[in-house]
């Protein structure tokens, strides 16, 4: 069985994030960059099929050279091989120009199981994985808590309101995992020597003969990021905690609102 | 030159902070207050196969040099765990240098894998409360017996005695009036602490209370030959190779905690308000801050430069003092300012602060004083008369 985890690096949740000079993005030159939490839970997944036997899985991400960081952590926690697009062009693409280079080397590589995460840590659009989905043709899963794998793909996803849906798909498939779905493993020591072996190849868009993605095929381009000001109903209160809640207790009682 | 972090370097400390991360301040809070080994952030690290990491592949462990095992204790001790979060794993790591470098196959066979494993626990039984830094005096006795040998006297800061089944024990073979030179005569034993003819006593201290520091009485305890490190007579110069490594770990780890410290301090000056802006606006708080920061960087390149000499086999003394020196001034400094920033919050355990300043304290004692690095550098890298 063959599982392709699909991986995007954003900012350390820790990083402090700054607006770039022109408002369209963030100050991302000097800032610490980590595997985007939710597809530290579909990486999980896979490599749980391979605990429990035989399974090949690939991971897959787009991006800079600082991505290999990302990709070699993958796989010093036991990915088997990683596939890097780097290409300054690709890393200009919309959700659907992301999609669109995936689906290339799906299609090249031609998993049972393609899994990712079911949004980006910064970017939060949810909008890869279906659109991904949609270019193989693939039935697919959104907010997956857990899965069972046998000749099908079972998936239990959430719902609004606490209720859970399970839902069995065919394999070829693609599941995105909800974050918390599992209890993601650390790379061991031996994990982090042997993955210096495992091979990372490079791709341009060219190798992939993809063309219809990257800057010049942007449909949802980023108008403007900014921090929203403050505004004038929110005060933030100060101190310890107990001179917090202090503050508070003042606050409720003054406004009258009990 | 090339100041780039190699991949594998990245990957461990990327790996290592993770893990470490998961156990909080609170946690160790609990455990420096119980007096509890921690041992869940220990078998996390041991199930990760980190505590091989200088055990050769051979013998099941990574095969790697100071720069990796001091690149990971940086790390560890830059968690919440601080300084006894890095005792907890340091002492298996540098510990048993001497066994890998002197030690008998047979005795490499025996303990490397469950050193590797992190299933083996090992004492470090060189000081004696009457020897001081001179440990050409100890009193520790080996005389021979017809199944070996049998050990009596006493060590004092014996770290982790507790848990540990084995001590790497120093003692006077023969006496020293009969040695050619004061420090021939000594032997290394990797002794058992076998509770019938050890007694442990923990001691009170200031800080880093997670791990025990013991005194260890020892009487009539025998040793077998097979348990004699390298040759007999030559204990001290073997221990040599584990001295170093244990100046460069500690450095490191220095630079852990005062890189922490900072940090906390830091986040604090940003978040707390007084007089309608964050306290961190004011130089006073600021500057220090900044200070110790760069300090802290610059020393973090010397412990560097003392593990690659060392890993390359070069006469690595100097440096690793000297970065021990530097990196316990700058880590003190570093909690100490980082204390200060708190103001009175500082002093209340539940800021964590006080917990790094008392531990940072110890690297300017330990694991050999600053005044002792300083007498080396003056003999030894200045040339100086002795002072002593």
């Amino acid at each position: 069985m063959k599982v392709m985890v699909c991986l995007k690096q954003v900012p350390h949740q820790d990083a402090r994030l700054d607006v770039n000079a022109d408002g369209t993005w963030i100050q991302d030159g000097n800032i610490k960059f980590e595997i985007n939490s939710y597809d530290t839970y579909a990486l999980e997944e896979a490599l749980k099929i391979k605990d429990a036997g035989e399974a090949d899985v690939v991971v897959v991400s787009i991006g800079p050279d600082r991505v290999t960081q990302a990709l070699r952590t993958a796989l010093g926690m036991g990915a088997d091989r990683a596939i890097h697009v780097k290409d300054d062009d690709a890393d200009l693409s919309d959700t659907l120009g992301c999609a669109k280079i995936l689906a290339a080397i799906a299609k090249e590589e031609n998993p049972d199981i393609v899994f990712t995460g079911f949004m980006s840590d910064d970017g939060n659009f949810s909008a890869v994985a279906p659109m991904l989905a949609e270019l193989l043709d693939l039935p697919s899963a959104t907010g997956v808590l857990s899965v069972e794998v046998g000749d099908s793909l079972k998936c239990e996803r959430e719902l609004e309101g606490g209720a859970l849906e399970v839902v069995e798909l065919p394999k070829p498939c693609l599941a995105a995992i909800q974050t918390g779905a599992n209890q993601v493993r650390y790379a061991s020591l031996k994990g982090i020597m042997q993955a210096k072996k495992k091979p990372v190849d490079v791709k341009t868009m060219a190798d992939l003969g993809v063309s219809d993605a990257g800057a010049g095929a942007v449909k949802a381009k980023i108008e403007k990021v900014y921090v929203p000001p403050k505004g004038d109903s929110a005060e933030i209160l100060s101190g310890s905690t107990d001179e917090i809640v202090g503050q508070l207790v003042t606050k409720i009682k003054e406004l009258g609102v009990l | 030159m090339d100041f780039q972090l190699p991949d594998e370097l990245q990957d461990i400390r990327d790996n290592a902070s993770r893990l470490a991360s998961a156990y909080d301040d609170d946690y160790w809070l609990e455990r420096d207050e119980k007096k509890e080994f921690p041992w869940a952030f220990y078998n996390d690290f041991a199930e990760a196969g980190w505590m091989g990491i200088v055990v050769p592949e051979a013998y099941g462990g990574a095969g790697l040099g100071i720069v990796e095992a001091a690149t990971l204790l940086r790390e560890v001790a830059g968690s919440a765990g601080a300084m006894n979060a890095a005792s907890a794993l340091h002492l298996t790591i540098f510990g048993m240098g001497p066994v890998i470098h002197h030690g008998s196959e047979e005795m490499k066979q025996r303990y490397l894998p469950a050193t590797a494993r992190g299933e083996l626990h090992v004492s470090f039984g060189v000081t004696e409360d009457d020897a001081g830094t001179d440990t050409s005096r100890i009193r520790t006795q080996a005389v021979r017996s017809d199944k070996g040998w049998v050990v009596n006297g006493k060590k004092i800061w014996n770290t982790k005695a507790q848990q540990a089944q084995k001590v790497l024990l120093l003692a006077r073979t023969t006496p020293r009036e009969e040695c050619k030179r004061k420090l021939d005569g000594l032997t290394l034993f990797l002794a058992d602490i076998d509770r019938a003819h050890c007694e442990i006593r923990e001691i009170n201290k200031l800080g880093r209370n997670a791990i025990n520091s013991n005194e260890l009485f020892i009487n009539d305890l025998p040793v077998s030959d097979d348990d004699v490190v390298g040759e007999v007579g030559r204990g001290f110069y073997q221990l040599l190779d584990g001295l170093n490594p244990e100046r460069i770990l500690i450095s490191a780890e220095a630079c852990g905690i005062g890189f922490r410290a900072v940090e906390v301090a830091t986040a604090y000056a940003k978040e707390r308000t007084v007089f309608d802006r964050p306290i961190g606006q004011n130089q006073a708080i600021a500057h220090p801050l900044a200070d110790s920061y760069s300090e802290l960087l610059a020393s973090d390149l010397l412990w560097q430069k003392a593990a690659w000499a060392y890993d390359r086999g070069d006469n690595a003394g100097p440096l690793a003092n000297m970065a021990k020196l530097r990196c316990g001034e700058a880590s003190f400094r570093a909690c100490d300012r980082a204390l200060q920033t708190f103001g009175g919050f500082g002093y209340a355990r539940e800021y964590h602060v006080e917990r790094y300043w008392r531990e940072a304290r110890l690297m300017r004692i330990a694991p050999i004083s600053q005044e002792m690095v300083l007498n080396y550098v003056s003999e030894h890298v200045l040339d100086l008369p002795r002072s002593y």
